[in-house]
C-alpha cells in the first residue's frame, strides 16, 4: 500500500520497533492470532484490562504483511508507573470512558491511530469526510463503506458498548454515538466480509 | 539525652599528632550532634575507633537503604541511641510488579528487637517493606514515644492497622501513607481521641473510603501544630473550605476532587479561604478540576514551590492560568494532558523551576498517537521547557516520540541535570525522525551534564550509549535500563566506567553471564543489582556467588519450565549472611 515517504522507511526499522516478550536476541515464533470474524467479536489484545501481565505472544499482522504491529502484546511492568498511579488511572478510565465521547480510530494496516471526537459530528456523512482527512495520508481513497458502494476495499466498523463489532452505518445516529467506543477501519478480505454480512 | 560512656583519657601519654583526636568523649559527642546526614556519619565513624564509638553513641537516625544488607541485631548492638528509622525493602522494580508477593522486606523482625533495643524510638519512615495490621498494632502499643509513621509504596497491611496508629500513639505528629497497597476497609480508622492534639502532618491521599468528616474537622480545628494535611478524594469543596478555615497554617494542602460541590454556596467562600493560607508551599490533590473553582486556588499559590498535579487531567489552558499565579515554583509534576502547549506554558511562567515530571495519563495505549493526534507530550514540549528554565536539574519525561537533536538541545540549556529519567513508552522506538537509535541522545546527557548522578534510559539503543554513559557519567549513581543494549560489552562499559555507581536495575537486555561477571569487584561498593529477563544462567549466578562470599547472589524462580535460565537475579551486599525469611521461590545461591 502506498503511504508517506515517513511510512514506507519506517518499515526497514519496524523489526527493532517490534515488541516481543521473547529474550532479546532470539526469534520468539510468531503465532498468528485470529482476527476478527464477520462482524462479531473484537479483536485479540486490544483491551488492557484483559491481557495485562498475561499475554505471551505477538500479534501478528492479519494479512501476512510487513506492516507495524497494531495492538502489541501487554508486557509486565512497562512503561514503569507505580501500580498506585495504575490503579488511579484505570478507574478514571472507566469513567470517562462512560461520559465522553472521544473515541480511538484505528486503521488496518497503519501504524498510528487518531482520536476523534464523535460529538463534533452531526451525522455520517461528516463523520466519513473527516476520517478520510485524518487518514488520506496513507491513502485511504474514497471511504465508502458507509454507503454500501461496491467498488472500495474499506469498511468502517465499530465496538459498540457489548464488545461486538458492527458496521458503522447501521443505527441512527444518536444511538450509534452513545454507543460507538471505537472505531476501526478495516481492509481487505474482511471488509468484504463485514459488508456482506446480514 | 544521650547515655554517655564514660572514658578514661591519658592525654600526657599521647603525642602531639594524636592529642588533637583525644576529645573526651562528651565533647566530641556534643560536636558530633551537628553531623546530620548518614554519609558524613558513616565517614566520622571511619576515621578512627574514639570517633567510632563517638559516633556510635551520639547516632540518633540511621538509614538502611537495603534491610538486607544488615540485621536489626547489628543495627542495635551498633547503635544504642537511635529514635528515628529510615529503611528500604524491595528492589525498586517491585513497584511495576517484576517482584512477586510475598518475597519480604517485613517490618516485624525489626520491630521485635526495636522494642527491646530503642524503646523510645519516634520515627519509622519504610520504603516498599511489607507491613501488617499485626505489625502496625504492635508498633503503636511498644513503643509510647512514638510520633511519626511514613509508608511510602508499602504493603500488607489495612486501615485496621492504622486504626491501631491513632487509638494508641499519644504522641503522633506524622501519619504518611502516600502510594501504598492499604486495604481499605472503611474510614473509621481516624478516631484520635479527643485529647489528642500534636498532629503536624496527616496524608491519607490514596485511601478509598470516606473518613467520618465531623471527626476529621474537629481534628483539624484541635490540632494546632498542623502544617501537612493531604486528604482523599471524598473531601468535596465545601468540606475543603471548612478544614481550611479551620487551619490557615497550613504549608502542604492536598486537595479533593475541585469539582462541582452543591453543598458548597459560593466560591467566592471557597476563595476566601485560601487567601488565608498565605504559608502554603506545596499544593496537590486537585483529581477532577472544574475550571469554574479553579481560580479560587489562586490567592493561595503565590508561594508555591511545589505543585503536584500528577493525578489530575489538567488541560493546557487551565495548567497556563494556574501557573500564572505561581511565579515561585521550583517542583512541578503533570500528567500528559496538558499536552505540549502546557509545557510551553511552563516555559512562559516558570523561570525557576528545577524539577519538572510529566506523568502518562493513558500509559497502556498501546499504538502510538500520530503527532497532533491529541495524545501526550512530545519532544517539542521538552525543548521548550528546556529553552524557558535554565535551572532544570531534575527530569522524568513519559513520551511516545523523541529525538536525537532534541535531547541534545535540551541538555545544552540546561546542563545542571543531577536526575535525567526519560522514558520513551515504546519499547525500542528510535529517533522518529531520523530512525536512528538513541544512543546520541543520552551521549549528549552524559558529556553535558557532569554532575549527572540518576539516569533513566529508553527507546532503541545499542552498546555505544552505554560506551557514552561508562565514559562520561563519572558520578552517575543510578542507572535504570530496559529493553537496550546490543551485547554484553554494553553492561561491562557502565561496570568499569561508573565509579560511584550504587543501584543498577536492568530488564529484558542481551546482557548475560561474561558481562555479570565483569562485575566481580564492583558490587561491593554498590547497593544492589537487579537484571531480569536478560540472558543470565544459574551457572553464571552460581559462579559469582562462589567468587564474591560477601555478596548475596538471589535468583528467583516463579515456573519451572527453564532450569538453566536465571529470569530474575538480585544481588546485594550484606553483613548479615543470606536471608533467612527466603520464600521458596528465591534461591539463594
Amino acid at each position: 500500500m502506498e503511504g508517506g515517504a515517513t511510512y514506507v522507511s519506517d518499515l526497514g526499522n519496524l523489526k527493532a520497533t517490534e515488541l516481543r516478550l521473547g529474550l532479546p536476541g532470539t526469534d520468539a515464533p510468531e503465532k498468528p492470532t485470529p482476527e476478527n470474524p464477520r462482524g462479531s467479536k473484537r479483536a485479540l489484545l486490544e483491551a488492557n484490562e484483559e491481557f495485562r501481565g498475561k499475554s505471551k505472544s505477538p500479534e501478528a499482522d492479519p494479512n501476512g504483511q510487513e506492516a507495524a504491529p497494531m495492538a502489541k502484546a501487554q508486557v509486565v511492568g512497562w512503561p514503569p508507573i507505580r501500580s498506585y498511579r495504575k490503579n488511579s488511572f484505570q478507574a478514571r478510565k472507566a469513567e470517562a470512558e462512560g461520559a465522553g465521547l472521544l473515541v480511538k480510530v484505528s486503521m488496518d494496516g497503519a501504524p498510528y491511530l487518531r482520536k476523534i471526537d464523535l460529538k463534533v459530528y452531526k451525522g455520517y456523512k461528516e463523520l466519513g469526510e473527516a476520517l478520510e482527512n485524518l487518514f488520506k495520508c496513507f491513502s485511504l481513497g474514497e471511504l465508502s463503506g458507509m454507503e454500501g458502494c461496491n467498488g472500495s476495499e474499506y469498511a468502517i466498523t465499530y465496538e459498540d458498548k457489548d464488545g461486538d463489532w458492527m458496521l458503522v452505518g447501521d443505527v441512527p445516529w444518536e444511538m450509534f454515538i452513545s454507543s460507538c467506543k471505537r472505531l476501526r477501519i478495516m481492509t481487505g478480505s474482511e471488509a468484504r466480509g463485514m459488508r456482506s454480512s446480514p | 539525652m544521650a547515655i554517655k560512656k564514660q572514658k578514661e583519657l591519658d592525654i600526657e601519654e599521647k603525642s602531639p599528632e594524636n592529642r588533637i583526636l583525644s576529645f573526651p568523649d562528651e565533647v566530641l559527642e556534643r560536636v558530633l550532634v551537628f553531623v546530620k546526614t548518614h554519609k558524613d556519619r558513616s565517614a566520622v565513624s571511619l576515621v578512627c575507633r574514639d570517633w567510632y564509638n563517638a559516633e556510635r553513641w551520639s547516632r540518633t537516625h540511621v538509614f538502611i537503604g537495603n534491610c538486607y544488607s544488615v540485621s536489626p541485631e547489628m543495627v542495635a548492638r551498633r547503635f544504642p541511641n537511635i529514635r528515628s528509622v529510615t529503611l528500604k525493602g524491595k528492589p525498586r522494580f517491585s513497584d511495576f510488579n517484576l517482584v512477586p508477593p510475598n518475597w519480604g522486606s517485613d517490618i516485624h523482625p525489626w520491630l521485635v528487637v526495636f522494642a527491646s533495643a530503642y524503646p523510645f524510638l519516634e520515627e519509622l519512615r519504610l520504603k516498599r517493606m511489607t507491613v501488617t495490621d499485626e505489625s502496625l498494632d504492635f508498633l503503636a502499643r511498644s513503643f509510647p514515644e512514638f510520633k511519626a509513621l511514613s509508608l511510602v509504596s508499602c504493603d500488607g497491611f489495612s486501615t485496621d492497622g492504622l486504626a491501631s496508629i491513632t487509638t494508641y500513639c499519644r504522641n503522633l505528629t506524622e501519619l504518611d501513607i502516600q502510594e501504598s497497597g492499604i486495604e481499605d476497609l472503611g474510614g473509621s480508622w481516624l478516631n484520635f481521641p479527643e485529647s489528642f492534639t500534636s498532629l503536624e502532618a496527616l496524608n491519607f491521599a490514596n485511601l478509598h473510603s470516606e473518613v467520618n468528616f465531623d471527626a476529621l474537622e474537629r481534628l483539624v480545628a484541635r490540632c494546632k501544630s498542623l502544617k501537612v494535611l493531604k486528604v482523599n478524594k471524598h473531601v468535596m469543596l465545601e468540606q475543603l473550605r471548612r478544614l481550611l478555615v479551620r487551619a490557615p497554617q497550613l504549608t502542604e494542602l492536598g486537595t479533593g476532587p475541585f469539582s462541582q460541590d452543591h453543598k458548597l454556596r459560593s466560591h467566592i467562600d471557597l476563595e476566601s479561604a485560601f487567601s488565608n493560607c498565605k504559608n502554603l508551599n506545596t499544593l496537590s490533590g486537585l483529581w477532577e478540576v472544574s475550571s469554574m473553582y479553579l481560580p479560587a486556588l489562586f490567592p493561595a499559590c503565590t508561594n508555591l514551590t511545589f505543585l503536584n498535579l500528577s493525578y489530575t487531567a489538567l488541560q493546557s489552558a487551565e495548567l497556563a492560568k494556574l501557573l500564572q499565579k505561581c511565579p515561585l515554583l521550583r517542583r512541578l509534576w503533570v500528567l500528559d494532558t496538558v499536552e505540549d502547549k502546557g509545557l510551553e506554558a511552563v516555559a512562559s511562567s516558570c523561570h525557576l523551576l528545577q524539577e519538572l515530571r510529566v506523568f502518562p495519563a493513558d500509559p497502556f495505549e498501546q499504538e502510538v498517537i500520530m503527532e497532533g493526534g491529541g495524545n501526550g507530550v512530545t519532544e517539542s514540549g521538552f525543548v521548550a521547557v528546556s529553552e524557558g528554565c535554565p535551572n532544570l536539574h531534575y527530569v522524568l519525561y513519559f513520551c511516545h516520540q523523541m529525538t536525537n537533536a532534541a535531547v541534545a538541545t535540551v541538555v545544552r540549556n540546561c546542563p545542571n541535570f543531577t536526575h535525567f529519567r526519560l522514558c520513551i513508552m515504546d519499547m525500542r522506538r528510535p529517533d522518529y525522525l531520523t530512525n536512528e537509535p538513541m544512543d546520541e541522545a543520552f551521549g549528549a546527557v552524559v558529556k553535558t551534564c557532569s554532575k549527572l548522578r540518576r539516569l533513566a534510559v529508553s527507546g532503541l539503543l545499542t552498546d555505544r550509549a552505554f560506551e557514552y554513559i561508562g565514559t562520561y557519567a563519572k558520578n552517575l549513581e543510578t542507572l535504570s535500563v530496559a529493553f537496550a543494549g546490543s551485547s554484553d560489552r554494553g553492561m561491562q562499559c557502565v561496570l568499569e566506567g561508573c565509579p560511584k555507581l550504587r543501584k543498577l536495575e536492568i530488564r529484558d537486555c542481551p546482557f548475560g553471564n561474561a558481562a555479570l561477571l565483569s562485575g566481580l569487584e564492583r558490587y561491593e561498593s554498590m547497593r544492589s543489582l537487579w537484571m531480569s529477563a536478560c540472558n543470565l544462567t544459574m551457572n553464571g549466578c552460581q559462579l559469582l556467588a562462589r567468587k564474591m562470599p560477601r555478596l548475596n547472589v538471589e535468583v528467583i524462580k516463579e515456573d519451572e519450565s527453564d532450569d538453566m535460565h536465571a529470569e530474575k537475579v538480585y544481588v546485594y551486599r550484606s553483613v548479615a549472611g543470606p536471608r533467612r525469611d527466603a520464600p521458596p521461590f528465591v534461591l539463594t545461591l
